[in-house]
């Protein structure tokens, strides 16, 4: 034997017999306890007190049905939330028995452990028939369910009015229209960016691949394969990184802006154009543009079409460690219910999951018809594998559209780098 | 051997032994497990009991290795480690002189300029420099008229502006050393090289350098060790990497492939690497200036 493998050897009997790194226990709990305490961790928002109001509202229901028990919330910020539910996985004793989480994480957290399987549970749910299919696609990981869908969120284009009247621009009915009313303002009021957008702005950019027809990952659940350089998918990103540029939004400043920096642009006067959620609303309405702006469907490709937007939102799942799982599920339900859905719309405006509340709501609010509208023609989700919390976390797409639009890399090459490392992370991790 | 001296070797041991403790427990162990995790496949999954962990022998390494992004990052962190090491003592040696030669109060504005650039704490420093250099509202494009310049869009330029920043808050540490250092030098031999007539550059070079030389050694591990392992400057100053991760160096990128991505092991593989190289460079250096007969 040569010395490295001999080490090897060495090292691989002194290690696996001796000792391992640590992990800990995260096996389901056995113990289904009809008393105690319940801790839960929901997401602080911007302004949280709205929430914590009809949040409450869910508990003292919930204890008054249920004597002797508690309920403890815990509001977690959300820069560090990917820390606080790590170190609950790796700590289950300390664990909250339900979470709030994104619903791009479901399938990375059920690969860690973290979270229960509730299919039975959430079959048995006489409201969940109500539920569209892109949330529950969003709470799914191998045919079986984590959790109930809280809210969705979604991006259409944000667009200055008083602007276009001035330089007398239609509203863009295709993406083409858009990407030459982006720079017709740019030409015209040079210290705006036309639409504003950012290299590392991944569910601004995914609409003008999906609308070309391209897709991420094609395959299911274990078989993924990485479809970013497909030429359907270069295409979109073709049409999206031609936004960048001094005709438009200049490479040196927009090339490492992300979402929110590109709704700030917006909010405060700097830009005629940005693709925004019904969750940045508020951010927009209290910046200078108030009252100078409508919100339309992004477009698609061909007159008429919405390109396809990204769900994005929150679930709320139960946690495997818990030992109170028939409590636990009882309030995820009450917290997920159609009714807070619809109180939580009208405190905070988050997008109910439910088609029928939706619809309930949006006839109340004109400002969300737009974005329903998005949903209703159609969304898109990121692959449910447990790989895709790595793509994202590694900056993947991030780092292929700034490639792109510094010019160090061609549309293809930096597509083809891209999908090396999605079918990477899909080959080791499903 | 006699017992007697047997016995007698224990000794020093024995008064090593609450030195050797404290070293092990906060040095070795972190080290070990560093080690161990390195030869494993551990991600969050492993650490939060979702998979059983898996031995992989060299596995991580050879996934490293065979990374072409770790090649081009080591190689951005030699150069940008050698730049900030040869800046820092640079500034911090010609300020150490110039020390010496000024007057009381302006030897003191100097000594507490650095003094505050050196208690400046990283984040800090960084996010100050940051907005000096900002395209929107940073003093140095308006004085310089530069427009809305971004300073961190190239690779370059964005690496030179973290150099600044770098240089600025370790070289009073440089500073102050060497001018204690300088301080020390006998009087008489400064004023016999005057008397016969070695200008500035000639009086440092042959009678400063050489009877500062332990000090210089010291210094120069020093700086190299913390410019190799630059984390908060260009973690803040270039937003994690810079634009397509082009900023990147060794610590960051290990920071993001073990926390942001939840790869501990492979992670854990670059801080092992970055361990050997450092002891590699940090003994090859004391090997050389002993072979030149210098002892530390």
């Amino acid at each position: 034997m040569k010395l490295p493998a001999r080490l090897a050897v060495l090292l691989a009997v002194t290690v696996a017999t001796a000792c391992a790194p640590q992990t800990s226990d995260n096996s389901a709990s056995d113990k289904d306890e009809q008393t105690g305490t319940l801790r839960v961790w929901l997401f602080q928002e911007v302004s949280n007190k709205p929430k914590e109001k009809v949040v409450d509202s869910v508990l003292a229901a919930f204890e008054k049905d249920h004597e002797d028990t508690d309920v403890t919330v815990e509001y977690i910020p959300v820069e560090t939330r990917a820390q606080r539910i790590k170190a609950a996985f790796n700590d289950p004793k300390s664990a909250p028995d339900l979470i709030e989480y994104g619903n791009t994480d479901t399938a990375g957290y059920v690969k860690d452990g973290g979270l229960l399987d509730i299919t039975e549970e959430f079959g048995a749910w006489s409201e969940a028939k109500d539920t569209d299919p892109t949330a529950k696609q969003s709470v799914t990981v191998d045919g079986k369910v984590y959790g109930a869908p809280y809210f969705v969120g979604v991006r259409a284009l944000y667009y200055r009015t008083d602007l276009f009247e001035k330089h007398d621009i239609e509203v863009p009915r295709t993406q083409a229209e858009l990407i030459a009313a982006a720079k017709e303002i740019r030409a015209a009021e040079p210290g705006l960016y036309g639409l504003a957008v950012g290299g590392a702005y991944t569910y601004g950019a995914m609409p003008f691949v999906w609308a070309h027809g391209g897709e991420l990952a094609t395959g299911k659940g274990g078989s993924y394969a990485s479809a970013i350089d497909s030429p359907a998918a270069q295409k979109g990103i073709k049409a999206y990184t031609s936004l960048f540029g001094d005709d438009n939004c200049p490479a040196e400043t927009c090339a490492g802006m992300g979402g929110n920096d590109t709704v700030t642009a917006f909010a405060s006067g700097k830009a005629a154009m940005a693709i925004g959620g019904d969750f940045s609303h508020a951010a927009v309405e209290a910046g200078k543009v108030k009252g100078k702006y409508a919100v339309v469907p992004l477009p698609g490709v061909k007159e008429g079409g919405i390109a396809p937007a990204f769900a994005g939102g929150n679930n709320i799942g139960v946690l495997k460690s818990t030992s109170h799982r028939t409590l636990a599920v009882d309030l995820m339900q009450r917290l997920a219910s159609k009714k807070t859905q619809a109180s939580m719309f009208d405190a905070m405006g988050f997008l109910p999951t439910f088609s029928d509340v939706r619809q309930e709501v949006a006839a109340k609010e004109p400002f969300v018809k737009p974005f329903v509208e998005t949903l209703g023609a159609g969304t898109k989700f990121v692959p449910a594998s447990p790989a895709w919390s790595q793509i994202d976390s590694s900056l993947v797409l991030p780092t292929m559209f700034q490639e792109i639009v510094s010019g160090k890399k061609s549309v293809e090459a930096a597509s083809k780098d891209a999908a090396k490392k999605m079918n990477d992370a899909f080959a080791t991790l499903g | 051997m006699t017992s007697v001296t047997h016995g007698k070797s224990w000794t020093p041991w024995l008064y090593l032994a609450p030195a050797l403790v404290v070293l092990g427990g906060l040095l070795a162990y972190p080290i070990y497990q560093l080690g161990l995790i390195s030869l494993f496949h551990y991600t969050q999954a492993q650490v939060s009991g979702g998979e059983p962990t898996t031995f992989e022998g060299f596995g991580n390494y050879a996934e490293l290795f065979g990374d072409s992004q770790f090649w081009e990052v080591l190689l951005a962190t030699v150069l940008f480690a050698a730049a900030c090491v040869l800046s820092t003592l640079a500034v911090g040696c010609a300020l150490a002189v110039l020390l010496t030669r000024v007057r009381a109060v302006p030897r003191l504005a100097l000594m507490l300029a650095a003094l505050g650039a050196w208690a400046t704490p990283a984040v800090t420093g960084s996010t100050v420099w940051l907005f000096l250099f900002d395209p929107d509202f940073g003093p140095v494009n308006r004085v310089l008229g530069l427009g809305d310049h971004s300073w961190t869009y190239g690779r370059l330029s964005a690496f030179f502006l973290v150099l600044l920043e770098v240089v600025w808050c370790s070289f009073p540490f440089v500073m102050v050393t060497v001018y204690a250092g300088i301080r020390a030098v006998p009087a008489e031999v400064l004023e016999a090289a005057s008397l016969d007539g070695a200008s500035q550059w000639r009086i440092w070079r042959s009678v400063l350098a050489p009877i500062l030389r332990p000090i210089l050694v010291v210094v120069t591990i020093q700086s190299v060790i913390w410019d190799f392992k630059v984390f908060t400057q260009i973690y803040v100053m270039t937003n994690g990497g810079g634009i397509a991760g082009q900023n990147l160096v060794l610590n960051v990128y290990a920071y993001q492939k073990a926390f942001a991505s939840s790869q501990y092991s492979l992670g854990s593989a670059i801080g092992v690497v970055m361990l050997l190289i450092l002891l590699v460079v940090t003994l090859a250096y004391l090997r050389l200036l002993r072979r030149q007969g210098e002892e530390l």
